[in-house]
């Protein structure tokens, strides 16, 4: 069933929220507030009771899918489940409702969790300090991007090529871009990981720095990583590592022992954190010991027993948020974190990657599987065969919807044709994989004997295919005035 | 504890069915001098473990849902209905991703496109997106958009601008070609003079904040129209609360307008997460930042919504995409959707009146105490600057106000060398007549 737009329940007069009536003397707005000043005209906002608002809220969320109520094999993303009690830590109003420019006498709870998880963060990818202010992990990306910059700007000189793989996410050559680099594109050779040959060739003394994904994206680790960097550090060039798939390594590897300089983790990946429905997220940066005079400040810091701010490294590149970063979902990494301790950590990493093989194992005689004979935590088939039933990847991904499967990432890697990029996660259980190895099986079936089904998928759920041209064409960005002609944007 | 269900024997089945002898196998392509021996990472704690731990972290902090507050500064802590939590805290809110498959993710994007008209309706502005991490960085985006559309290198921001807002713009254009250049404040607001002097048509923007980080109203219609004159863009910055009384920045003609959008039913969380409010006329709106959900049909035709423009989009348009953002603040979009869902016209002029009168009240009472005087002679909404004299140092005041268990206001000698003894006071419809008349004679008696 559809849900009409909240403002079409609206009934002129109807209150969903009332303050206590007031305490203080009314104040004179004509005396108070310039005429110029004063809002004249009250926003066209909807009038609705607390019920309305509860059932159409309610009748929304049942419209999503979600990783509490579906498996969501969405490649890259890692969409594990994000544990309750997270959610209880980070309400305590201890932390939720403290003030960033409160005494640091006033916080020093808050503030001790905020130096132990740097300390954890560094343990586990051992690096040497974090700023835990990037609210995402592009945010983290030009965090790191500036740093490079600023780290070539110390030794006075002027480098402006970012080597970036073309099996990079999207972020990466934005960020590098936003950050005032020309990205070159490195090529990926034949097994799925960088071309070193193809690397070497574009490695001038131009190159800032090496922005790498570990595994990438295709679900391989970057078996050459000590030679890569080792190449880069041979012309005082930066690796940086994207570390949106760390979640393959937990346990495993760590970025600091591979020659990497600077990475960004993705706390809303990695550790569980919710996504949200597209955020919050949160990227904190963390460097070598020669970087981290480069850092963001503020930085937490301990004196004595007592915790601190301090202003950050000497040559800190500046802020990027407007007080400290996602601390709401700082706690929650901390509490994930803490929860699952070294064992816990260790046995996520491994369980990823079983799973992720397992899948693989059982898919790949229909679903090619181009690159690697084992992955990590993902891997990505090609559909390209299907091309000829007239059957795209996005049609075996709406199909999947059809069998209560969200899908996973499609034509991504740009790299593969038909891309179709599955990533398990450890918190799935095999029965849910199984059930997912049979959908997709079952849909091999369908793109033979009944193509149509794909094509016209879904079909099971509460919209049709979403006519995505019409609104790019078309833009219908809001709701228009009562009275006013449907104004549309564009 | 742990959330890996797999038991170790369905594991050693799987990598039967994988076709390997042990776990090691799978990991032939990590060369053994990197592998880790061991975690330098504590043990792992039940959640009864985990909970004392928290609590006993938490409890050290003062929070301010129970201790009244004089402090705002840029993160204002406001009333959240119950029903904000309590529909926000579901697991299909919570756990779904970015809604890239539109047909799985109805809810997301109806909720998306229904903030967006709102968040349009309260700024009276044309297009808004799905959001951006925080204010300051939706502030930088502002300029970096104004600098993309005119073609033009300088950017004038008014010192009345949050400067950690002004701190981000900093750093997200360094390296460029563009000018930043600051614009000096008079008796606390925008010395018009002076934006007149600078304009020129090398202009890109001019960014004010209202109320500006002193408390006090600009002339933002003055500066908008002096922007204009040169064929600049006026950017915005505005508190959404104060859109209750105060004229949104569609109606004095901003191009762009953004704000700091937690407020709208999302605790202050020590400063984030934020939610970047941003907005723009319909003329700009392809070269908008951050995501957006449209209204479309489905095949069926039946009405549907969907992400939007993407090919403005790092993850299509890659290197030459309007923003590197891919997660924005979406959970916090939400919340704020339900805020001006319940709270609708009335109750937003409500909140902001309630907001206006108990500033204004408390105001009046410190100006009792004669080693207070005002800062600045302009009209403001729901904060203000105030000068203590030579004898009272703000840390002293602090320390009383603190001893009541009342947060005291934010001494602004360290944002603003100029003003040593500002004191910016900020009172919200949460502080009571009580708290701030206990205030007043806890000062009274103590200083």
């Amino acid at each position: 069933m559809a849900e009409p737009l909240i403002i079409e329940r609206s009934v002129p007069g109807r209150r969903g929220f009332r303050l206590p009536p007031s305490d203080v003397p009314a104040v004179d707005l004509e005396q108070a507030l310039p005429a110029e000043a004063r809002r004249t005209q009250a926003p066209h906002l909807p009038e609705v009771s607390e019920f309305d608002v509860v059932r159409h809220v309610t009748r929304l969320s049942q419209l999503n899918f979600a990783v509490d109520t579906h498996f969501y094999p969405l490649g890259s993303c890692t969409m594990k489940y994000n544990p309750k009690l997270n959610e209880r830590v980070a309400a305590l109003p201890g932390f939720a409702w403290t003030h960033p420019l409160q005494p640091a006498g006033e916080v020093q709870g808050l503030l001790q969790l905020l130096f132990e998880l740097e300390q954890l963060l560094c343990g586990l990818t051992g690096m040497s300090r974090f700023t835990l202010q990037p609210a995402a992990g592009s945010q983290g990306e030009l965090a790191g991007l500036k740093i490079i910059a600023a780290y070539h700007q110390a030794k006075r000189r002027r480098r402006s090529t970012m080597l970036i793989p073309d099996s990079a996410h999207g972020t990466n050559p934005a960020s590098a871009a936003l950050s005032g680099f020309q990205v070159v594109q490195v090529r990926s050779g034949p097994e799925g990981v960088i071309d070193v040959k193809d690397l070497k060739q574009h490695l001038t003394d131009d190159v800032a720095g090496f922005m790498l994904t570990n595994p990438n994206t295709l679900g391989l680790f970057e078996s050459n990583i000590t030679t890569i960097s080792g190449l880069l550090h041979e012309r005082d060039a930066l690796v940086y590592m994207d570390g949106a798939n760390m979640n393959a390594l937990l346990g495993i590897a760590r970025p600091g022992e591979m020659g990497v300089d600077l990475l960004q983790l993705n706390l809303h990946k990695t550790f569980s954190t919710p996504h949200g429905g597209g955020g919050p997220g949160s990227g904190p940066v963390g460097v070598a010991e020669r970087l981290k005079d480069f850092l963001p400040g503020p930085q937490v810091c301990r004196r004595g027993r007592r915790y601190a701010w301090d202003r950050g490294g000497r040559r800190g590149v500046g802020r990027v948020h407007g007080f400290y970063g996602n601390v709401g979902v700082l706690v929650r990494a901390y509490t994930y974190i803490r929860s699952l301790g070294r064992e816990g950590l260790e046995r996520a990493g491994r369980t990823a990657i079983i799973n992720a093989n397992y899948l693989k194992a059982n898919l790949q005689d229909l679903y090619p599987v181009p690159y690697g004979r084992f992955c990590m935590h993902e891997f990505v088939c090609t559909l390209k065969h299907l091309k000829a039933q007239g059957v795209t990847a996005m049609d075996v991904a709406k199909r999947l919807l059809d069998y209560g499967c969200y899908a996973p990432t499609v034509y991504f890697p740009l790299i593969v044709d038909e891309a179709f990029m599955i990533e398990p996660t450890e918190t799935e259980s095999k029965e849910t994989l199984d059930e997912f190895i049979r959908a997709m099986r079952a849909i091999a079936d369908e793109v033979r004997t009944a193509p149509d089904r794909v094509r016209q998928a879904p079909q099971r759920l509460t919209v049709r295919r979403v006519d995505e041209v019409k609104a790019a064409r078309e833009p219908n960005l809001r709701w228009s005035e009562v009275g006013e002609p449907a104004r549309r944007a564009g | 504890m742990d959330y890996a269900p797999n038991t170790d024997q369905q594991l050693e089945e799987m990598l039967r069915t994988i076709g390997v002898s042990s776990f090691e196998d799978l990991l032939a392509s990590v060369p053994e001098h990197l592998r880790t021996r061991r975690l330098s990472v504590p043990q792992g704690l039940s959640e009864p473990e985990v909970l004392r731990l928290a609590g006993g972290l938490a409890g050290q902090n003062r929070s301010l849902e129970d201790a009244p507050a004089f402090l705002g500064a840029g993160c204002y802590a406001h009333t959240i209905p119950t029903v904000v939590d309590a529909l926000a805290a579901r697991g299909e809110w919570l756990t779904p991703y970015t809604p890239y498959q539109a047909e799985a993710s109805q809810g997301i994007l109806q909720a998306i496109y229904e903030f967006q008209s709102m968040v349009c309706a309260l700024f009276e502005m044309e297009v808004a997106n799905a959001s951006l991490y925080d204010g300051a960085s939706s502030l930088a985006e502002a300029a970096i958009l104004a600098l993309r559309a005119s073609g033009r290198p300088r950017v004038l921001v008014s010192e009345g601008v949050h400067p950690h807002a002004r701190q981000v713009l900093g750093t997200y254009v360094r390296g460029s070609d563009a000018a930043i250049q600051e614009l000096p404040t008079v008796n606390g607001v925008t010395d018009l003079e002076a934006l007149s002097k600078a304009a020129g048509d090398d202009l890109a923007c001019v960014v004010l904040q209202q109320p500006n980080v002193f408390g006090c109203l600009e002339p933002m219609a003055q500066a908008a129209a002096m922007t204009h004159r040169v064929g600049g863009l006026f950017v915005a910055s505005a508190y959404p609360v104060s859109l209750g009384l105060l004229q949104p920045p569609g109606a004095y003609g901003a191009d762009i307008a953004v704000g700091e959008g937690r407020c709208l039913g999302s605790p202050p969380a020590y400063g984030g997460p934020g939610l970047g409010l941003f907005t723009t006329t319909a003329a700009l709106l392809r070269r908008i930042p951050g995501r957006l959900a449209g209204c479309t049909v489905d095949a069926a035709r039946a009405r549907s919504f969907t992400l939007t423009l993407q090919t403005r989009e790092q993850h299509i348009r890659r290197e030459r995409a309007t923003s590197n953002i891919c997660t924005n603040e979406g959970w916090l979009a939400l919340r704020a959707t339900i805020f001006m869902s319940l709270l609708g016209p009335e109750g937003f002029r409500d909140l902001a009146r309630s907001n206006c009168d108990r500033a204004h009240y408390a105001r009046e009472r410190l100006l009792e105490l004669p080693w207070l005087r005002p800062a600045f002679g302009q009209p403001f909404f729901n904060e203000f600057t105030l000068v203590s004299d030579e004898r009272v140092a703000p840390q002293a005041v602090l320390r009383v106000l603190a001893k009541q268990g009342i947060v005291g206001p934010w001494p602004l000698a360290s944002w603003y060398p100029a003003l040593p003894h500002g004191l910016l006071w900020c009172v919200t419809e949460r502080l009571s007549r009580e708290a701030i008349d206990r205030a007043v004679e806890a000062l009274r008696g103590a200083c």
